[in-house]
């Protein structure tokens, strides 16, 4: 996906979740850091530019939720958790970049809900590359992207990375 | 981060700014309606306080829980300790029962040393006699970069028993190792000769290096370990090196008034001074959880480089 894909994609991502949540006055969006919490920032400016009003975004840090602390070498590095709202009663709608084997969207579950009892989570995704190892699936998908389980898939987006791009490099 | 926590000589100033900026994000968590997070799940922390101490075995017990790990409190009274076993017995049996870190306060120095070799948990030093005690001194160096934002060429002066005083050392070595500046204040029978060594200054006079300082750390007055008479009596320590509301208006209008705790009103700072809202003395407490979890967390929460998985 090159630049323009992605913005397509985000665009059309912001449709869909208007569609199904419209007049969801309590809909906030909420980012998985790294790059999950600027994809999320990205649709709610989409939002705005079609709605005409600004949603909350909150970014979430998973790491405290992983399931494989003690496992790495070094613990893993924490990263900031900033929710400007109450989550209990919102329609959460969860942003990351790359759906893969469903952990990280675990994590966030338990960790959003520890927050504070959401109407309902959705999820949106960039990229779904497959390979799941639990039962979770994204409701607002971006691209459904064919890999193999060695290959890397890097979503790059112009706030971290300097340009808007997925790249999937088989290993 | 290494095994163990035992003395700040053993972190870097890498290693340092790694612990605080942890601790940065345990302090979000604390700020929350639910204030615990599973990511220690199913490991052990064992608190063994060998010397009497309320808040650090506190902060400690907190900091676990909100990390979700099982605590056990040992103390010395009401303990096997009381009828004579001695440390390495205990230790063996802490060990046989499966912790997996053991949070140490030790009247002895070099205990916490001693025990990393009769056991495989991670040893915390939760302050060892005279000798060191590194949670403190981060939690204060902690304090002083959220409030100051930044520790590189901050002027701090350690004010009181530094003779005495395992607080004293470890924050010396540690705002050394950042690029402080430290200055070491106190009547010349409570500073030392081996201070020399440590890259600081020493002053005799308190007044005349309050006007130059960001922070004014006060040490408490421990009687408890003075074997000998180091100043003719508790009114003239005060009226010396007591941080009272007049020595307090010359410091600079930003400058930080800071006390590891428990304080002794009236004597090393006045009643007053401790309460004005450039006193952080609450705010390390507060802050010493947050650290704490960091600790236990960067600790426990590595494999190491063995046993690491591909995750």
């Amino acid at each position: 996906m090159d630049a323009n894909d992605v913005r397509r994609a985000l665009t059309r991502i912001a449709h869909e979740i208007l569609e199904r949540d419209k007049g969801a006055g309590d809909l906030v969006l909420v980012g998985i850091a790294n790059r999950g919490d600027d994809l999320a920032r990205r649709l709610a400016r989409e939002i705005a530019r079609i709605e005409g009003h600004e949603i909350p975004v909150g970014v979430l840090d998973i790491t405290l939720y992983r399931d494989d602390i003690g496992l790495t070498a070094e613990a893993p590095e924490l990263r900031e958790t900033r929710i400007p709202f109450d989550p209990a009663g919102k329609v959460i709608v969860l942003v990351d970049d790359v759906l893969y084997t469903g952990r990280t969207i675990r994590a966030a579950l338990d960790a959003l809900i520890d927050l504070g009892r959401p109407r309902t989570i959705q999820l949106a995704v960039l990229v779904d590359r497959g390979h799941r190892e639990l039962p979770i699936r994204a409701d607002f998908v971006g691209k459904n992207v064919p890999t193999g389980r060695s290959d890397d898939v890097r979503v790059l987006i112009e706030e971290i990375d300097g340009r808007d791009a997925v790249v999937v490099e088989a290993d | 981060m290494r095994e163990h926590l035992l003395s700040m000589r053993d972190l870097s100033a890498h290693d340092i700014t790694r612990v605080l900026d942890t601790a940065a994000g345990f302090r979000e968590v604390g700020t929350r309606v639910i204030k615990k997070v599973p990511a220690l799940r199913g490991r052990t922390v064992v608190n063994l306080f060998l010397e009497n101490s309320t808040r650090t075995r506190i902060s400690f017990e907190l900091a676990a829980k909100r990390l979700s790990a099982d605590v056990i409190n040992f103390s010395a009274s009401g303990s096997s300790v009381a009828k004579g076993e001695g440390l390495k017995d205990t230790a063996l049996t802490l060990q046989a029962m499966g912790a997996d870190a053991i949070v140490v306060r030790h009247s002895s120095s070099g205990s916490p040393l001693q025990l990393t070799r009769w056991v495989d948990a991670h040893v915390l030093n939760a302050g060892d006699g005279t000798h060191e005690h590194p949670t403190q001194a981060l939690l204060d160096l902690y304090t002083m970069r959220e409030r100051l934002g930044r520790l590189a060429g901050l002027r701090v002066a350690i004010v009181g028993d530094v003779r005495h005083s395992r607080v004293a050392r470890s924050l010396a070595i540690g705002l050394v190792e950042v690029g402080a500046e430290v200055t070491l204040v106190g009547p010349p029978t409570l500073i030392p000769p081996e201070v020399a060594g440590w890259g600081v200054a020493t002053s005799f006079d308190l007044d005349g290096t309050l006007p130059k300082l960001d922070v004014c750390y006060v040490l408490r007055v421990q009687r408890e370990r003075q074997r000998l008479e180091y100043f003719p009596s508790v009114r003239e320590y005060a009226r010396l090196f007591g941080l009272t509301r007049a020595r307090v208006a010359s410091l600079p209008d930003d400058a930080l008034v800071m006390h590891p705790g428990p304080m002794n009103r009236g004597v090393e700072i006045d009643s007053d001074v401790a309460d004005l809202p450039r006193s952080m003395i609450e705010e390390q407490v507060t802050n010493g959880i947050a650290v704490r979890m960091a600790l236990l967390y960067l600790l426990l929460g590595a494999a190491g480089e063995q046993e690491a998985t591909d995750a």
